[in-house]
């Protein structure tokens, strides 16, 4: 496959990490962050991991936007469906993440009107299919989606299509990544920067985590060879004592981001002025919200909503984990009462969570016990 | 009469995959695109400036394009890395791609 | 995986023993219809308990019983795909192959069956038609008499069109003796061929997703080839398995579980489709968690593994047939995929549900 063999070629792979031992200080502790979830899963599913010398430590950020989801707001989204004629649609990663009275999944077996859907132009399709149902689209996402909800909901206004509405969770990376770096606990000496959400954004809003931080940030791709050049790249930098934006994703992420979806972002919504983020807290400007000129399609406006903010079991440690205060198997619930099977905080449904990640792709190469239950 | 799809355990909103376009509509609006054999209709109203034809590479996110891949940028990743260590020290620095 | 119940016939209870039922979920989910972990929860913690009582062997694919000292292979399934039909097959297919590979991946030729309709109110006739003369020509295929059967019609807006069980008798192979416990480290697991084919058609020709591509499925009768590796390998084979809910991780899960050592698995020796890659990597699935409906697993003893793959390879439709990996001591109980750059991964049984209605 183009773009994407090439990027896994073994021989290259082994340049990449013969050139991260040279770079490496053995008398040095390296903690790298990458903020993105789509990197965390990369670097599990590839087993990155166990190419990097020993002093390379890669700590997971909050870049997984289903995990920094607050239970409250699923709540609010299933109190929406939970209305005479009104279709629940969202991507698939959101459908097991646990409400307070069980997930999307869970409702829908109960009787709800829920759909997977891969687009949201699906959801404008279901709309337009099933007049005498009303859509709900739940919206999650950093800035890699906002411009897709954006264009549909431009879309959605330009046909007058009026049993259609978004619930919109996007929010915006920049924030976090300074509540990474806001946070006591935390020592990270470079950034994996996000991918995608770069094609979008560009590179330049990163530039102040440079120059007032001091910490290299290099916007990455997504496979085995991107993820290990970024690294080598950091590394370069710590080096010669050097902090800088560097865009190693340059075949895809344009350093001045994408001005149209930008544009269209800015036509369609507005920062909250607040907004809670699991585990992070209430973040001010972090998040977006659907214009007035487009609210007969928010459906924050189109219906009642609890808004009642739900807390985390206190046992449950995702707000340390998210920050990478904590390994997942830290949490004192990690694969005891929450596993993949049953979820007791969003990072363990995301397969981008790193709870999920550590779950499925670590767990066992460390023998630890195994609670399946058997027979006899 | 038909089910509808249930979950699965992959993040959409992180995921980007490259794919071919094929074919570009009347309005360029939007094209038939390839990843690997199997092909779905992309919006292209994101990447509109980037003059489209069939057989250049974009990058597609939940059905929309997000961006135009450029080839040149590509090999000059893998030619970077391909010559790592050829050169000495200084051999990654000036084949770094930044 | 078609989950036969197992257990020997005339094995009692133990007297005055209660079910250690140990299964909490309040409410089935589709998630329990998966061949995955949940679907190992409801089995192994409502079913077996209250069903077969404390003293029973692992699950398999098929229920060995004992009628006047005749051996034989007994098994049961359901089928309930959605659609009914698509590229390379229809439930009729499905249900006659399905229920044909349980029996052989236990070891046995399949003798006979006996089938069952729930059907839809408002189904065309046509439909129903083409579906038993699907059934009457794969049966033919597979040499097994189709014997008895029976109907019931339900109301419109239930059973979704149909729904088809199966159950069947069969005669075990002689020399084959399919057991988890005989299992060694060293132990090589040779694949058939292509994964993924079966549950990706079913997903694109759902039409939800606006995608094509011309994948079709891969139903089929497995038992040619099982003949075949009993015939070079028969003392070698330890395990066998069809990896159709949850796909190949799920049965190597299975297995690992059963066996108590590791599985290792090459990911680059694991053929896969490109179309089907690419609708993976755009659906963000795993190859290794599709479902096949014409492939089989197989653990073959060292001395015997290369025998078998060249009997395989012989056998028309197995042409990639091949060792994907082996059985250490480590990871105990789990299944570790390498790759070719020297990095390596866990998978797990699948969770959840991606594709549901699947077989």
């Amino acid at each position: 496959m183009k773009y994407l063999d090439e990027f896994r070629n073994p021989q290259l792979i082994a340049k990449a990490v013969d050139e991260i031992c040279r770079l490496a200080d053995p008398q040095r502790q390296y903690r790298l962050m990458e903020v993105c979830g789509g990197h965390t899963h990369a670097i599990y599913r590839f087993g990155l991991k166990d190419l990097l010398p020993a002093n390379i430590e890669l700590i997971h950020g909050p870049g997984c936007p289903v995990c920094v989801l607050p239970m409250g707001r699923i709540d609010d989204g299933l109190a929406i469906a939970a209305q005479p004629d009104v279709i629940f649609a969202a991507f698939g990663d959101m459908m097991r993440v646990p409400g307070t009275h069980g997930s999307p999944l869970e409702h829908k077996a109960r009787g709800m009107n829920v759909r997977v859907i891969y687009s949201p132009s699906d959801a404008i399709k279901l709309a337009q299919s099933n007049p005498g149902k009303h859509v709900m689209f739940f919206a999650i996402g950093f800035e890699t989606t906002a411009p897709s909800t954006a264009l549909t909901l431009l879309r959605a206004k330009a046909e007058r299509l009026h049993n259609f509405s978004v619930f919109c969770n996007h929010v915006t990376i920049i924030p976090a990544i300074r509540a990474i770096l806001d946070s006591p606990d935390m020592r990270i000496d470079g950034f994996i920067g996000p991918g995608h959400v770069s094609t979008v954004i560009g590179c330049r809003p990163y530039e102040w985590v440079a120059r007032n931080e001091g910490k290299p940030i290099v916007v990455s791709g997504f496979e085995p060879l991107d993820l290990l050049q970024s690294i080598a790249m950091i590394l370069s930098q710590l080096q010669k004592g050097e902090a800088k934006v560097e865009n190693q994703y340059k075949r895809v992420v344009p350093w001045e981001g994408n001005g149209a979806a930008l544009r269209w972002m800015a036509d369609v919504f507005q920062l909250r002025p607040y907004f809670e983020w699991r585990g992070l807290g209430f973040i001010s400007q972090s998040a977006l919200r659907i214009r007035e000129s487009f609210a007969e399609w928010d459906a924050e406006q189109r219906f009642q909503v609890p808004g009642i903010s739900v807390t985390d079991p206190k046992a449950a440690q995702c707000g340390e984990v998210l920050k990478g205060v904590l390994k997942p198997s830290q949490c004192k619930l990690f694969s005891r009462e929450c596993t993949p099977d049953n979820p007791v905080g969003s990072l363990m449904v995301s397969s981008e969570g790193s709870c999920a990640a550590y779950y499925n792709y670590e767990l066992r190469k460390n023998p630890k016990e195994n609670s399946l239950c058997t027979l006899a | 009469m038909q089910a509808p799809m249930e979950s699965d355990d992959t993040c959409r909103t992180c995921s980007a995959i490259p794919g071919k376009i094929v074919e570009v509509s009347e309005s360029a609006h939007s094209a038939l695109v390839d990843v690997a054999g199997v092909t779905r209709q992309v919006d292209l109203m994101l990447i509109q400036d980037e003059q489209l034809a069939p057989g250049d590479w974009i990058l597609t996110h939940v059905g929309f394009g997000l961006s135009k891949i450029t080839e040149d940028d590509a090999l000059g990743h893998l030619h970077a890395l391909e010559i790592l260590g050829e050169r000495g020290t200084e051999s990654y620095d000036q084949s770094r791609v930044t | 995986m078609h989950a036969s119940l197992s257990g020997r016939a005339n094995e009692s209870r133990g007297e005055g023993a209660a079910p250690r039922v140990r299964f909490r979920d309040p409410q089935i989910e589709m998630a329990h219809g998966a061949g995955g972990s949940a679907s190992r929860r409801l089995i192994e913690g409502l079913f077996a308990p209250m069903l077969f009582g404390p003293r029973c062997e692992p699950l398999s694919d098929a229920a060995r019983v004992t009628i006047d000292g005749a051996r034989l292979a007994l098994t049961t399934d359901a089928f309930v795909v959605t659609p009914l039909t698509f590229p390379g097959g229809s439930i009729g297919e499905l249900a006659v192959n399905g229920t044909v590979n349980d029996l052989a991946v236990s070891g046995a030729r399949a003798e006979a069956m006996v089938v069952t309709f729930v059907l839809e109110a408002g189904l065309p006739t046509s439909i129903l038609q083409a579906e038993i003369q699907a059934m009457a020509d794969a049966a033919r295929k597979a040499d097994v008499r189709i014997a008895g059967g029976d109907t019931k019609v339900v109301e419109h807006g239930k059973a979704d069109g149909m729904y088809i069980t199966t159950t069947a008798v069969g005669s075990f192979l002689p020399g084959v003796e399919i057991d988890p416990k005989s299992v060694r480290p060293g132990d090589k697991i040779l694949l058939s061929g292509w994964i993924g084919d079966h549950g990706v058609t079913i997903l694109l020709a759902r039409g939800d997703l606006a995608l094509e591509s011309d994948i079709r499925s891969d139903t089929r009768s497995v038992f040619p080839f099982v003949e075949a590796v009993a015939l070079a390998a028969a003392p070698g084979i330890r395990w066998m398995r069809d990896p159709t809910r949850g796909g190949v991780a799920t049965a190597l899960n299975e297995l690992a579980r059963d066996c108590g050592l590791g599985v290792v698995v090459s990911e680059d020796l694991i053929p896969v489709r490109d179309a089907v890659r690419g609708a993976c990597e755009l659906l963000g699935l795993d190859p290794l968690h599709i479902a096949n409906e014409g492939q089989f697993l197989a653990v073959v003893a060292p001395e015997f593994a290369d025998a078998a793959v060249e009997a395989l390879r012989k056998v028309p439709g197995c042409e990639e047939a091949r060792i994907v990996g082996d059985v250490r001591e480590r990871p105990a109980g789990s299944v570790l995929v390498a790759n070719s750059y020297g990095g390596s991964r866990i998978v797990d049984m699948l969770v959840g549900d991606p594709l549901p209605r699947i077989c």
